[in-house]
């Protein structure tokens, strides 16, 4: 059978080359991971959302189309969830929304964890007057609350979904500088680290090639169980009206709309809210996993 | 022409001074030992030959050529060193390939697969283990990826860190063996780092004994076998080596 | 020879593994009076995992079973889990290799020998100091009342041990196990702080089971000697009779380690296929 074969390949003690065994470690990985029945569920819940916002177009209909006679209706079999103010369906709006909080959570990831990663790891690598300042500079941005500093930015910038992304970015790179830079301390005194500045390496080379590795781990736990907040910080400027405009249908800016019918309507702003909260505890749960998995103090690499 | 030459040699970490005026020369293809108690500094001139330890003051030189106090390329080529703890000294997440071909990368050395499976043979290391992580090897394995890293750079001379202390000791006879072995294969200066009396017995020719950073006594190790030593401290350590029931761990043949 | 204060039969350790359970002590037996008995072996012999089988301080998802766990007549194996910690430390003491994982790193020294012998016996605040102070010279700690101002980071990795056994004599133990107490000490502290358990072993009639992999050391501190290999015991012997061992792995582990006198050019090695 060739699974088999290919598990017996993975699994390998002896790998012949070097894809062979950074294959077989990851497949150990997730291995570990699928054992953990709640990251399993993570797991499950984001890629459901994946899947959702890919085939959007697919699994519903027009999240735009206003049918004011319609509005404010209860769930149904014409409308599994209901409508909004305007009409809408709002199983619509909430498909056609994994769009807009796959867009947030993944593009922050991308701009404030690599910048984050980096200017600590320099940051703790060299210490000294880099170190002061670049630490200076995160603890600045640090001493202001997310959210605040979020609304500060996009209140600047202008509404607007890429606005939003951006503020949240620069809200979270510091946490994640702060996070590289105390591994790098421990790490720089390493003996491994020592043998290959005694072979001659250069600083960027040793930061690069043998630090930053060594990094990602922590980080990747960091930033998935961050996304939760990322979703809550981006659902809260779209509530305030800053972030994604209307008539786009960000789940924040749903609930915020919903507020008014909460008592009679319930639907219009519990539906948002549901999925807000299920895809959340998707990433506080993968994220967990991941740290049970990937991170060598709770005994991960073994 | 001495492989080693290290002259009034002051090595401090910020404020406090750790060795005073440590003056030792190494010949060519000699194998020597620093022994001392923690706190003596000897791991500490290790350190600072090794570059490791950037302040110092004195001269500090490799056949013939004295180094600079930071990282040194070209000292690299002449003088790499062995760390004492395997489950340290090698990156976990970098395969043993990939450890043994980085300094080749770093100099531009080419010919990586051959020279690394010609390595791997001549530290024993059979070739089924080129692609594992640290974590996959036992102790003696990693020891010797770390002396088969120490060696891809062709050095003349080795400084080693007390290499067998962390070993069991079945695994550390073979390394010992291992080390001996390569010396004489590749004419190599050792400058070993060690508290076990024994092993300095086994593996080197002479040795200096360090107490609170200073060289209180040059001997060679047929001094040490035949309880010649000068110093009362050294004689004391000498002592504390010895069985006090003369031939009770001696098997009887 | 003593009567046995520690009765041990077919003892099993076993942990699971994604191949399936492995089995780290493999069935030993032996009998300890008040007496000095020392494990020698290599990693992975099992040695330290006899040690806290004894103190049934073997986690889940690790299993241990035996057919005799017997303590001065106490049938260990059926102790429940507080009657085993009323005898831990009070009957059967233990301590290990490294003094900075066993002391408490945020309270002096005075402190944590006070909060020991306040387990054990509650008493007036100058009687405590006198107790303390009293502790700390038994174990030859010269500057008492200094010394119990520190804290554990300030002391040297001998005098740590030392500490380590002044709190472990608290409260009169029976049975005292050292798994590797000396391992992270000099040469010449080693043999200070051994003397010292030695001579604290002798005056209170304790038993000792020291566990080592450096065969010198058990032989010149212990009565008797078992050699334990992958989980088994392969030799027992009387400590004295150490070079007249039969068992070829304990032969071979004794030619392994060199001498002070060495001239040999090679340093004979283990054949490991040796069962």
């Amino acid at each position: 059978m060739t699974t088999a074969t290919l598990r017996d390949w993975l699994l390998d003690d002896s790998p012949a080359s070097r894809a062979q065994a950074r294959l077989g470690s990851a497949y150990r990985a997730t291995l570990g991971l699928l054992r953990n029945p709640l990251a399993v569920v993570g797991a499950l819940i984001i890629i459901a959302l994946v899947l959702i916002a890919l085939f959007a177009p697919v699994i519903a209909g027009d999240p735009l189309a206003q049918d004011l006679p319609n509005r404010l209706k209860p769930p149904s079999a014409a409308h599994w969830m209901g409508t909004d103010e305007l009409g809408r369906d709002i199983y619509a709006r909430i498909v056609y929304g994994t769009r807009i909080t796959l867009e947030i959570v993944l593009l922050v990831a991308i701009l404030a964890a690599p910048l984050g990663l980096v200017l600590g790891a320099v940051a703790g690598y060299f210490g000294g007057w880099i170190d002061r300042l670049l630490m200076g500079l995160t603890d600045i941005f640090l001493s202001m609350p997310k959210l605040i500093l979020a609304l500060a930015l996009t209140a600047a910038l202008g509404p607007g979904i890429e606005h939003a992304i951006i503020a949240i970015a620069i809200a979270s790179w510091p946490g994640y500088a702060r996070i590289a830079r105390a591994e790098t301390l421990t790490i720089r005194r390493t003996e491994y680290i020592a043998a290959v500045q005694l072979q001659g390496a250069s600083s960027v080379r040793v930061i690069w090639s043998h630090v930053l590795p060594l990094l990602t781990s922590s980080l990747i736990i960091r930033v998935t169980l961050d996304m939760a907040g990322i979703i809550l910080t981006a659902a809260g400027l779209g509530f305030i009206g800053l972030g994604a405009q209307p008539p786009a249908p960000e789940w924040g800016a749903m609930i915020s709309r919903g507020r008014s019918f909460i008592l009679d309507q319930w639907w219009v702003a519990t539906m948002p809210g549901f999925a807000i909260v299920i895809v959340s505890l998707g990433f506080c749960f993968l994220g967990d996993g991941l740290r049970d998995v990937l991170d060598p103090k709770a005994g991960g690499r073994r | 022409m001495s492989a080693l030459k290290l002259d009034d040699l002051d090595v401090s970490y910020g404020e406090t001074r750790v060795t005073h005026g440590v003056t030792l020369d190494i010949a060519e293809g000699e194998s020597f030992a620093l022994v001392g108690e923690s706190g003596s500094g000897k791991s500490t001139v290790l350190k600072a030959i090794a570059g490791l330890a950037p302040e110092w003051t004195g001269s500090i030189a490799a056949l013939g050529r004295p180094r600079s106090h930071g990282i040194d390329p070209a000292f690299a080529r002449q003088c790499q060193m062995v760390f004492q703890d395997p489950y340290g000294s090698l990156h976990p997440r970098k395969t043993v390939d990939a450890t043994l071909s980085e300094p080749l990368r770093i100099h531009g050395i080419g010919g990586e697969t051959e020279r690394v499976e010609r390595v791997m043979a001549a530290v024993g290391l059979d070739r089924r283990f080129r692609f594992r992580f640290p974590h996959q090897l036992s102790g003696g394995q990693r020891q010797r990826v770390a002396i088969a890293r120490a060696l891809m750079l062709e050095p003349k001379i080795l400084l080693l860190d007390e290499p067998t202390s962390a070993l069991d000791v079945s695994v550390q006879a073979e390394i010992l063996n291992l080390l001996k072995r390569l010396r004489r294969e590749q004419n190599l200066t050792f400058l070993l780092v060690a508290h076990n009396l024994p092993v300095v017995s086994f593996l080197c020719d002479r040795l200096a004994v360090m107490r609170r950073g200073r060289v209180v006594e040059v001997a060679t190790t047929s001094q040490l076998k035949h309880d010649d030593l000068v110093d009362p401290y050294s004689r004391e350590l000498a002592t504390l080596s010895r069985p006090t029931a003369p031939s009770v761990t001696e098997p009887s043949s | 020879m003593s009567e046995a204060l520690l009765e041990v039969e077919n003892l099993r350790v076993s942990f699971p593994t994604p191949r399936g359970p492995v089995e780290v002590v493999k069935g030993i037996g032996f009998s300890l009076g008040r007496e000095r008995l020392g494990i020698v072996g290599e990693s992975g012999s099992g040695k330290s995992m006899t040690g806290r089988a004894i103190l049934r301080l073997i986690r889940s998802p690790g299993r241990q079973t035996a057919d005799r766990l017997n303590f001065d007549g106490i049938d260990l194996e059926r102790q429940s889990e507080t009657a085993m910690r009323a005898i831990r430390g009070a009957r059967i003491s233990m301590i290990m290799q490294d003094p900075k994982f066993s002391l408490n790193p945020v309270m002096t020294i005075g402190e944590q020998i006070a909060e020991a012998v306040q387990a054990h016996r509650r008493m007036p605040r100058r009687a405590l100091r006198q107790r303390v102070k009293e502790m700390l010279e038994a174990v030859r700690i010269d500057d008492a009342e200094r010394v119990a101002r520190l804290f554990p980071h300030e002391v040297s990795g001998g005098m740590g041990q030392r500490i380590m056994i002044a709190m472990m004599l608290i409260p009169e133990p029976d049975l005292l196990i050292a798994d590797e107490p000396t391992s992270a000490l000099d040469v010449s502290v080693q043999a200070q702080v051994l003397d010292l358990i030695d001579d604290l072993i002798r005056h209170r009639g304790m038993g000792l089971l020291l566990i080592s992999h450096d065969l010198d050391l058990v032989a010149r501190y212990c009565d008797r000697i078992l050699v334990m290999k992958d989980g088994r015991v392969v030799e027992s012997c009387v400590a004295d009779e150490l070079r007249n061992a039969t068992h070829p792995y304990t032969r071979g582990l004794l030619a392994a380690v060199p001498r002070l006198d060495e001239d040999r050019d090679e340093l004979p090695v283990l054949d490991r296929s040796i069962a």
